[in-house]
């Protein structure tokens, strides 16, 4: 059992800035992450260094780790926080060599910062090996995945597609086709608002700079993964504008439809969400005294507002005024609520399934099982719908948006766990392969 | 070069360069992480622990989310079944 006074969830930019400013300014902290290392999924560390142009260091992210560890605040990768109490505590599974780790952190103020996960719209063949999300492609590439010289589209929609598309160039993959769902219409206000954020200005400039050779398909979506050859693996993609479709043969496709806040620790703990994010005051604080939620959760806003609100909820743990950083924080939300509207999803990705297209990835339920259910309490229960090991996290977003079901609960534990892992409430116990605890240390 | 550790996949040894993960080395061996419960080979979606497809055995221990696990030397990973 470990006690700490603020405990951060989340070591992307939102908690590294959230524990920096709170231990900067005299409390003890302790940020854990289900991540081995710090950076969360924008700032992810490449664990092989990667070959080409995209090694160059990040300096933000160099000066934010380097301004975190001079802080004192303590940072516990690994570790996967599946149940908590708003009361103070909450514990978490780590998994070692041999079995897995449990702990339980006891805090005084807890502060979100679970970052966002891509959304993933179920298609025709979408199961297909070579199929990715964008993000998830990215990371793997991060992970040592060698694209050099192998074909991509990118698909999806947001901000994250060109970031990814370039990135792949870098490290040498042949990117015939960034395709954007929204409509040219819908992104031209929200390109304009750009001007009022130079850096994002300057950085979407440099993206584009280094895919001169990529065509921007915006208006045009992913209809279809189609097998290769060897039927096993991807070979092409449909694609479509709406009136016209055409193939293009690819080996790789990275497709997300821009992200989805992680709030399950929220909505566990209470606090209140009055649409899909998370409800913060000015200071950032939840409907809960105790409890603190900074970045994405709140609202998609990107790096910039992730650092700001993580700022204001160190602080105010620490119980220090963050009047002057709140100006700041109510311009990126705007930001937030323009790109909402430009990367909003288009009607037409509702029919993209057909009947046998697998919805739920983890029980392999398929888009016309789903029919004549009108909720998931039923087709939970009929069809094991969302009942997976992803626990919803894939299929539930995507069911909201196909057939407008809301999430009807969440409840611990938050990840599969061992069942031994209810079982030790004050140690730190470790079990082993055959689910035994075999050690227990003070 | 990078250094190598060696693995082994599906009972074929592998070498993979140093902080590879072990999703990334089931995709460079062209092995599926799971067979899904209809019987297709899936591989890594998310890239970042949250989607469960890369779930495989390591080291004898079921459901591993190979994505969060960096390769080790002498390292045992199947296919999950």
């Amino acid at each position: 059992m470990t006690r700490t006074e603020v405990l951060v969830i989340g070591a992307g930019p939102a908690g590294i800035a959230a524990a920096t400013a709170a231990a900067e300014n005299g409390c003890a902290v302790i940020v854990l992450d289900d991540n081995l290392s710090a950076g969360g999924q924008i700032w992810r560390g490449a664990t092989v260094q990667e070959t080409g142009s995209s090694s160059r260091g990040n300096t933000t992210k160099r000066r934010a780790l380097e301004r975190l560890r001079r802080s004192g605040a303590q940072v516990l990768g690994g570790r996967c926080v599946f149940s908590a109490e708003a009361s103070g505590m909450l514990q978490t599974l780590q998994e070692t060599g041999s079995g897995s780790l449990v702990e339980q952190f006891h805090f005084e103020k807890l502060i979100l910062a679970t970052g966002a996960r891509e959304r993933f719209l179920p298609f025709p063949g979408w199961t297909l090996p070579g199929v990715f999300g964008a993000g998830g492609l990215q990371s793997l590439m991060k992970g040592g995945y060698r694209v050099a010289g192998k074909r991509v589209v990118v698909a999806g929609t947001g901000p994250l597609l060109i970031a990814v598309a370039t990135h792949l160039a870098q490290e040498g993959a042949v990117v015939s086709s960034v395709v954007e769902q929204a409509a040219l219409a819908q992104l031209a206000p929200f390109a304009a608002s750009l001007w009022a954020h130079p850096a994002k200005l300057v950085q979407g400039a440099r993206y584009r700079a280094k895919l001169w050779k990529t065509s921007y398909r915006i208006g045009c979506w992913v209809l279809e993964a189609i097998a290769g050859s060897d039927g096993q693996r991807l070979g092409a993609v449909r694609v479509t504008d709406g009136t016209r479709t055409w193939t293009e043969p690819c080996d790789l496709l990275a497709c997300g439809y821009h992200l989805v806040p992680n709030t399950e620790i929220a909505q566990l703990l209470g606090c209140e969400l009055p649409g899909d994010f998370v409800q913060v005051d000015k200071t950032q604080r939840t409907s809960l005294p105790n409890v603190f939620c900074a970045g994405e959760p709140t609202g998609i806003a990107g790096l910039e507002a992730a650092m700001v609100q993580g700022e204001i909820a160190g602080l105010a743990c620490a119980g220090v005024s963050s009047a002057p950083l709140q100006k700041r924080a109510a311009a990126e939300r705007a930001f937030c609520d323009g790109m909402e509207k430009a990367f909003a999803l288009r009607r037409e990705l509702r029919s993209l399934p057909r009947p046998d297209t697998i919805v739920c990835r983890c029980e392999d339920v398929t888009f016309g099982s789903l029919h004549g259910y009108t909720g998931w309490t039923d087709a939970k229960l009929q069809t094991r719908c969302g009942m997976g090991p992803c626990q919803g996290r894939v299929c539930g977003p995507a069911v909201e948006f196909l057939l407008g079901w809301r999430p009807v609960s969440v409840r611990q534990p938050l990840f599969p766990v061992p069942l031994q892992a209810f079982c030790f409430q004050d140690e730190r116990v470790e079990i082993n392969k055959m689910n035994e605890p075999i050690k227990e240390k003070a | 070069m990078p250094e190598t550790c060696t693995i082994t996949i599906n009972g074929a040894t592998r070498q993979v360069a140093r902080g590879t993960t072990v999703a990334v080395a089931l995709l460079l061996a062209e092995q599926p992480s799971r067979i899904s419960v209809t019987g297709e080979g899936r591989a890594a979606l998310c890239g970042m622990g949250t989607c469960f497809e890369c779930r495989a055995v390591v080291n004898g221990i079921l459901h591993r989310r190979t994505c969060q696990i960096l390769c080790e030397q002498a390292m045992t990973v199947e296919t999950s079944r």
